[in-house]
């Protein structure tokens, strides 16, 4: 049961994805040319109730499934490697049309190529993890 | 039945996200689809080359289910939940595709002119699954998180880090689609 309610979530997440199109390389296409509304509804309606669950999260002191207390770690300071490993991500992202998870999702869809696209992925961040203490971080 | 397999809105999938990802904090994890590359790296003995990968994989195994869920998810939306109609695209941005002779914009996820087997063996198939693939597993682990990491939980959680991701987020795909795609696609 512990591992099967993570199953749960990513089918469910992967049922999200798929009927709201945001998987979709037509979809980041439209996004980058400022096109369409749809991604940044999805994007912007998800982090306006997020901001609203994470605060209700961390005022209430809600205990996590285990019962432990549910601490956010922050993300660590510095601005260069999110600008910098950002736009990397967002070269390839523009290209695949698919962030890591999505890739997933398409391959699921019956879009085959996608297995190649996932394994240049990790193909990606085994490359990042040789480099990693040579790139500003 | 209708409502599940037209297309999902915008204010639908929205809520349905934050919902998922506070799901998982309450499950004691994060919203964070990206560290499976490394996970599985890791499993796949790359800790012997690098520092970045010696940790106890063993503990990230339910990023590995998520993503199986993913697949699985994807694949019941392909059978049972299909639209038949064409996705609603803006009308400028199907012209123009068509002119990059992709045939019927919006008929499936993925142009499936660009994103099939065979089209591996091209050199435009090669950069946008291969080199693209390539990109996005660098820089997100790079920038420590992808689009569920930074722009939905990140966000949610006023990081300003996260904030500078999402700018270099569009900064490079905006580079790639003004600039790029345009000689990709007509290789």
């Amino acid at each position: 049961m512990k591992l099967i309610k993570f199953l749960l979530v990513g089918v469910w997440m992967g049922v999200i994805f798929s009927k709201s199109e945001i998987i979709s390389w037509f979809r980041i296409y439209e996004m980058f040319k400022f096109k369409s509304f749809h991604m940044y509804g999805v994007i912007g309606s998800a982090v306006i109730l997020g901001i609203i669950f994470i605060q209700l999260i961390k005022s209430s002191k809600m205990k996590s499934i285990q019962g432990e207390e549910i601490s956010i770690a922050g993300k660590d300071k510095g601005w260069k490697r999110y600008l910098f490993g950002g736009t990397v991500f967002g070269l390839g992202w523009a290209l695949t049309g698919a962030c890591p998870g999505p890739m997933y999702t398409l391959f699921g869809s019956g879009f085959t190529s996608f297995l190649i696209v996932i394994f240049s992925a990790a193909v990606g961040t085994f490359v990042y993890g040789l480099l990693k203490n040579k790139l500003p971080h | 039945m209708e409502i599940l397999t037209q297309a999902w809105p915008w204010y639908v999938a929205g809520p349905l996200i934050a919902i998922n990802m506070a799901v998982l904090i309450y499950f004691g994890k994060r919203f964070g689809l990206s560290s499976n590359f490394r996970t599985m790296c890791s499993i796949a003995g790359a800790g012997k080359l690098a520092e970045f990968f010696r940790f106890d994989w063993k503990k990230d195994i339910w990023n590995l289910m998520v993503i199986l869920g993913a697949v699985i998810g994807g694949f019941l939306v392909s059978e049972y939940l299909k639209s038949d109609e064409l996705m609603d695209l803006n009308p400028e941005v199907v012209a123009e595709l068509k002119g990059f002779g992709i045939k019927n914009p919006g008929e499936a996820l993925a142009p499936v002119e660009l994103f099939s087997l065979d089209q591996l063996f091209t050199l435009k198939g090669f950069i946008l699954m291969v080199i693209g693939g390539f990109l996005v597993g660098f820089g997100t682990r790079w920038a420590g998180g992808c689009t569920s990491g930074h722009a939905i939980s990140g966000l949610s959680d006023l990081q300003l880090p996260s904030l500078i991701a999402v700018i270099g987020f569009f900064v490079g795909g905006i580079i790639t689609t003004y600039f790029l795609l345009p000689i990709i696609l007509n290789l």
